[in-house]
């Protein structure tokens, strides 16, 4: 499949791409700011560190960038990220904790909000000027509003004022009751889902007005087809005839998942940030504020090697589905 | 489409005298020139904005320095003569609130103008010239669909010095180099379409410069797009730079509606039930945002008829599978509504 190759190029090329700007970017700002957070970390960090933190950056060695460089590429690839300084831990043991969590998050809150999001396009569009149609200006407010206003504001309502929910954090330690342990037990798990609540509802309000106007919009140009016709005048149920249409339209969307997911996870992040929730978003927001270049540039990488995965299958997804799109190419 | 049975292609509750009003393109002038009520009420909310952004810090009733008393370290809940209530360093809320409008409005709307100004370039560069140029740039733009702009901008700004932290232009460019691709997508797939059209072509065998009929036949048939881009960046670079300032990233001395924010959020105001300090800036971020977002849905309605929703009150024509319907603006006896 000349197509799917073509794409797995691309993402290729835009996952080095991004490799090169992670490792250009902090040698490339003005003011050589390593070297600026070097001389105020000096008082703080151990010799051995300044001396790990020199063997990734190259600082005071006599390394030409190009050896950098490619001393980069080659840690990366083997798996290697870099030494945390402020957690004194390797950046990979650091997302491997927090991965799960994100990914959780983002994942549980994109598949609800593409399901409902499409569900309620097809009935929006298939009844316009219906009741559900006037849903449509509404989550345009909430897609307007940025992820972590409108979690602040759900956080607030629900959290704050309401008691429905707790206002932070992925999980609780203790609590008068009971003590957790992290693990597959009851206990545990309701709590994480208790927390996650209202996080994920915050990103899937936020994002579900993509997939209901995408949706919605393809619909109506969809019902002017001349299947669709042919499918009523044969006399099929009314379900039916949606069904061949929803099909049809839903295409576009599942390519525009490209366009969205980035956005999604941009602001997902914030969202953690919000909730105090234990994900990356969080953790990059912390090593941003502590300077803590090996992890900021691990998340950021790992990040988007993440989205560009999510859009490869989304691509897969739409050669599965759509033939002509394989045919074509 | 009008030969068709109404009956065989929708249900039979609509009628055929329900029908064919509706399929007459014929619309009385008053109610064309009117523009749609989403765009009327988006424009209305956004220059209302714009306009506190523009007056806001001279009628701003205190200055920055003002403090209500210097005694107490607890916020002042709204009252009387402070409106929105005061921060626990008892500065005056609703002026920070007015002052921050202005650096808030100023990004966004800089960044959006840039992001629009790079995307145009790009796409209908593309568009126009396909090939090896066309190739080259949608892969640039592809790739920067696909980064996570907030967290590049967050590395990107947090160690610039402070003078340039503090710069709206060095902002509002930073955020559009992160937001144009989106833009240039859209651009260059219409510019695709207008190229094949038979008043590009001719220009062509008059022997056009290239630049000429750029400017002159493509880009202004752009506009539509042009404009719903332009929005949708603004809209873009309101979330990324109040988050910026709500993370912390960027600290402009004038303060905006993000440190509001974050200055509440660093003093727990959520959790001390201090509703004043973040509530205000947070609804202003989503009532701006609200406003730009259904001014481009009335854009996209403009540009695309078909999409339009239309509450008629069930009097008008319905929606029929397999009729494209054309909203009727006047009652058939062609009164006015």
């Amino acid at each position: 499949m000349p197509l799917l190759i073509r794409r797995a190029g691309f993402y290729l090329l835009a996952a080095y791409a991004a490799l090169t700007l992670n490792f250009f970017i902090p040698r490339m700002l003005p003011g050589n700011a390593l070297d600026a957070v070097l001389t105020t970390m000096r008082g703080e960090t151990t010799p051995q560190e300044l001396a790990g933190m020199a063997a990734q950056y190259g600082i005071d060695s006599k390394q030409s960038l190009m050896a950098q460089y490619f001393t980069y590429v080659a840690h990366t690839l083997s798996g290697n990220l870099g030494f945390s300084t402020s957690k004194q831990v390797p950046v990979t043991t650091v997302l491997g904790g927090e991965l799960p969590w994100t990914i959780g998050l983002i994942g549980s809150a994109t598949v609800v909000a593409f399901l409902l999001g499409t569900l309620i396009g097809i009935v929006a569009g298939w009844k316009r000027g219906g009741l559900i149609d006037t849903v449509v200006p509404v989550s345009a407010f909430f897609q307007a509003v940025p992820y972590f206003v409108l979690g602040l504001l759900l956080l607030i309502i629900f959290g704050v004022d309401l008691h429905w929910f707790p206002i932070g954090g992925g999980y609780d330690a203790t609590s008068r009751t009971v003590t957790y342990i992290q693990g597959w037990n009851w206990p545990y798990v309701s709590s994480v889902l208790q927390h996650s609540v209202l996080p994920a509802s915050t990103v899937v309000l936020a994002s579900i007005a993509g997939w209901i106007v995408g949706m919605r919009n393809m619909m109506i140009t969809t019902m002017d087809e001349d299947y669709v016709l042919v499918a009523c005048a044969k006399g099929l149920p009314r379900w039916r005839t949606v069904a061949i249409a929803a099909r049809n339209a839903i295409l576009p969307t599942i390519s525009n998942v490209t366009l969205s997911i980035s956005l999604v996870v941009t602001g997902a992040i914030l969202v953690e940030v919000v909730f105090n929730y234990p994900g990356v978003g969080l953790e990059i927001f912390n090593a941003v504020q502590s300077t803590d270049y090996p992890l900021i540039q691990g998340i950021l990488l790992v990040v988007t090697l993440a989205v560009l995965a999510a859009n490869l299958i989304a691509d897969f997804a739409y050669a599965a589905l759509d033939p002509r799109s394989r045919r074509e190419a | 489409m009008t030969a068709l049975d109404p009956a065989l292609v929708g249900p039979p509750d609509g009628s055929a005298s329900d029908l064919l009003p509706g399929l007459s393109p014929r619309r009385s002038r008053a109610t064309r020139r009117m523009p749609p009520a989403k765009v009327l009420l988006g424009g209305i909310v956004t220059a209302f904005f714009v306009l506190v952004a523009l007056l806001g810090p001279l009628v701003a009733p205190h200055a920055a320095g003002w403090v209500a008393n210097t005694s107490s370290g607890t916020p002042q809940p709204p009252s009387g003569p402070l409106w929105l209530g005061t921060d626990n360093m008892q500065h005056d809320l609703f002026s920070q609130l007015l002052v921050g409008s202005r650096s808030t409005l100023l990004i966004a709307f800089l960044a959006g103008a840039i992001a629009t100004v790079l995307s145009v370039a790009v796409g209908v560069t593309a568009g126009y010239l396909g090939g090896v140029v066309d190739e080259i740039l949608s892969a640039l733009s592809n790739i920067f669909l696909a980064l996570p702009g907030l967290l590049i901008l967050m590395v990107i700004i947090s160690p610039l010095p402070v003078p340039d932290k503090g710069n709206s232009l060095v902002i509002g460019f930073v955020v559009a180099i992160t937001s144009w691709a989106y833009g240039a997508r859209a651009l260059r797939a219409q510019t695709l379409a207008l190229r094949g059209q038979d008043y590009v072509v001719s220009a062509q065998v008059i022997g056009e410069r290239k630049s000429r009929i750029i400017l002159f036949e493509i880009v202004p048939n752009l506009l539509p797009i042009v404009a719903a881009s332009f929005i949708f960046t603004v809209i873009y670079g309101l979330g990324v730079y109040v988050a910026l300032c709500y993370l912390g990233v960027v600290s402009p001395s004038s303060g905006s509606w993000g440190t509001m924010l974050q200055s509440a959020q660093s003093n727990s105001a959520i959790g001390n039930g201090w509703w004043w300090w973040y509530l205000p800036p947070a609804l202003c971020v989503a009532l701006v945002g609200f406003g730009l977002a259904l001014l481009n849905f009335g854009i996209d309605e403009i540009i695309n008829p078909r999409i339009r929703s239309a509450r008629t009150g069930g009097r008008d024509v319905k929606f029929q599978l397999g009729l494209t319907p054309v909203v009727r603006q006047a009652s058939p006896e062609g009164e006015p509504r």
